[in-house]
């Protein structure tokens, strides 16, 4: 590595979104695989209806930050998250705090109903298409099944609906019974995409969803996100700058870790604070 | 190399081809010998065989020592170890997917799954003899008392268990662990992952390890000898002693009635037929399964 910063002079630049904005807000964070220790008192607001991009060198800790978020890392016993991850004022990381309001009648530290619960409203796309082996039609009921009973007239509304969101509609309207792993690598992932939003959740993680995909892919992703954020909060890792310029509202640039600078898009690739976040986005780091 | 130092390459380079000459000549032999002996088992097969098919042969069953040659047949045996063979997949699909299963989702690195592991591989090499010895004092000794066709069932499914219990864990370990991470993400629980998409993901590969269960156990005769015993006449009742094909060929192939040798022949040509066919769909659906990914 070429970059070394020590813990002092750590230089957090923090351009924030509002508080009352903030659908997550992760505060003071630290992560562990085991003993090694992956995440250094990450700070992130997630501001509602907007597209927060994350990105930095690979193995500065995007995909762990991000996988946080959904308590996904909980299926894997080593891994450790410390700190306080706010959802909708909530803390995530207390297993003992009911995610649904609707569930904290009962007073019982129902950790497995609520992480299914609180995974139903933070969706999530990786970096490889993911389809179910089954029809594309059943890739985007399976989620919905899950949460409610849903009789057939509105689950084809749901489909269709959710396809169309996502920008797949006109190319899977005349094979929704055909599986979904016969569709291309890009339609794959917008299928994803459809399947996260079908549950209509109110945050949407990605990472790295374009990474395997060609230009004209990406870009009918990058349409798609644009017109989700208004019902959708997106948090997105990206190693492409220019997808990040493009598409996000805010830009948190991370480093061995550590958050550097979390600011509007807008400035942040126009005029980097930190003479790390500047030899990154100048490519003078890989 | 040989620009290097050319003077001194040659003889080291003749040496080399010599070498190499007579390596890939004693790997060639060999390769010819197993096939020349895979051949022939197959030619006297088909030969003796073939020659000895007639109707009857399905529709009549076994004759009784010194009957006129072409009389009878094997349906005894063949209804018998359809039904025995049914009996042994059963136990071992259900037994065998779902300890595969656990090792794969659930044991992972854990001592306890080392330990099972452990056990199943001996199990997948265990002599079958006793395995039909373990079953025989079981079940004909003590808790049923005498033969039966659900011993030799049960058996049949030791056998073929172990062999399904491995391939279910080795194609389960296939599917990436971001296609369960994706079910999860949705909201579903660990057990609905597996079911609803890793087992249906691995479908091809599910079947595969059944068919190479099946053909583990279809020409097995040491187990049935102890357990099913066999049984001169059609029996359907899975409570008493039941006929199969190998039981028939280990009695008749030896003997001196020039019939019943004739009929071992014709099963043995069955038994190998269904192995075959069992062994050659498997692997073309489990190739078939590996370029789909
Ligand atoms: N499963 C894991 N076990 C141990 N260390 C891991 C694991 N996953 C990631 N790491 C480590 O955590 C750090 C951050 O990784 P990651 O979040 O994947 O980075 P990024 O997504 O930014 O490329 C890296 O140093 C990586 O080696
Ligand atoms: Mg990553």
């Amino acid at each position: 590595m070429k970059f070394e910063i020590s813990q002092e002079e750590q230089p957090t630049v923090m351009v924030a979104p509002a508080p009352e904005e903030r659908v997550l807000d992760v505060r003071g964070l630290d992560f562990y695989y085991g003993k090694t220790r992956a995440l250094h008192g990450v700070d992130l607001p997630v501001a509602r209806n907007r597209i927060t991009a994350l990105i930095g060198p690979s193995g500065c800790g995007k995909s762990t930050l991000l996988r946080t978020l959904n308590r996904i890392y909980d299926l894997y016993p080593a891994q450790r998250a410390e700190g306080q991850i706010l959802f909708n004022g909530e803390n995530l990381l207390n297993p003992r705090d009911p995610v649904d309001p609707e569930a904290s009648g009962s007073g019982r530290p129902r950790v497995g109903g609520d992480l299914a619960r609180l995974r139903a409203r933070i969706g999530m796309v990786f970096q490889r298409p993911t389809p179910f082996p089954m029809s594309i039609y059943d890739n985007i009921a399976f989620g919905v099944r899950l949460q409610r009973s849903v009789g057939k007239a509105e689950m084809d509304e749901i489909v269709e609906r959710s396809l169309t969101r996502a920008a797949l509609w006109d190319e899977a309207k005349d094979k929704l019974h055909q599986s979904g792993l016969g569709l291309s690598g890009g339609q794959q992932q917008r299928l994803c995409v459809a399947r996260g939003i079908a549950v209509e959740p109110e945050v949407l993680l990605l990472d790295e969803p374009a990474s395997a995909l060609d230009p004209l892919s990406t870009a009918k992703l990058e349409t798609a996100l644009l017109e989700l954020k208004d019902s959708f909060t997106i948090v997105i890792v990206t190693h492409n700058l220019q997808q990040a310029a493009r598409i996000s509202d805010y830009t948190a640039f991370m480093l061995m870790g550590r958050l550097i600078e979390f600011r509007p898009s807008s400035e942040a690739f126009v005029k980097p604070e930190t003479e790390a976040m500047r030899d990154y986005v100048t490519g003078r780091y890989g | 190399m040989a620009n290097g130092v050319p003077m001194a390459s040659a003889p080291r380079h003749l040496r080399r081809k010599l070498t190499n000459y007579i390596f890939v000549g004693l790997t060639s032999i060999a390769t010819a010998l197993a096939l020349a002996a895979l051949v022939m088992i197959l030619w006297s097969l088909v030969a003796k065989g073939l020659g000895g098919i007639n109707l009857a042969a399905i529709t009549q069953d076994q004759p009784g020592g010194g009957a006129d040659m072409g009389q009878g047949g094997l349906r005894n045996g063949l209804v018998g170890s359809l039904i025995l063979c049914a009996i042994g997949m059963a136990i071992a699909l259900v037994i065998g997917i779902l300890s595969g299963t656990w090792l794969a989702e659930y044991g992972d690195a854990s001592r306890l799954a080392g330990t099972v592991r452990f056990i199943n591989d001996v199990l997948l090499s265990a002599p079958s003899i006793l395995v039909g010895l373990f079953v025989y004092e079981l079940l004909v000794s003590h808790l049923v008392g005498h033969f039966s066709a659900i011993a030799g069932g049960v058996a049949l499914a030791v056998l073929a268990t172990p062999v399904i219990t491995r391939t279910t864990e080795d194609i389960l370990r296939l599917q990436s662990n971001q296609l369960r991470e994706a079910g999860m993400a949705l909201g579903a629980g660990k057990g609905l992952v597996i079911r609803a998409i890793i087992w249906r993901a691995s479908r091809t590969g599910l079947v595969t390890g059944g068919l190479l269960g099946f053909a583990r156990i279809s020409g097995e005769t040491a187990p049935l000898l102890f357990t099913s015993l066999g049984n001169p006449f059609l029996s359907v009742n899975l409570g008493q002693p039941m006929a199969s094909l190998p039981t028939i060929i280990f009695n008749f192939a030896l003997s001196a009635d020039d019939n019943w040798r004739r009929l071992a022949w014709v099963a043995a040509l069955i038994i190998a037929v269904f192995v075959l066919s069992a062994n050659i769909i498997g692997r073309a659906l489990a190739a078939r399964g590996s370029s789909h990914k």
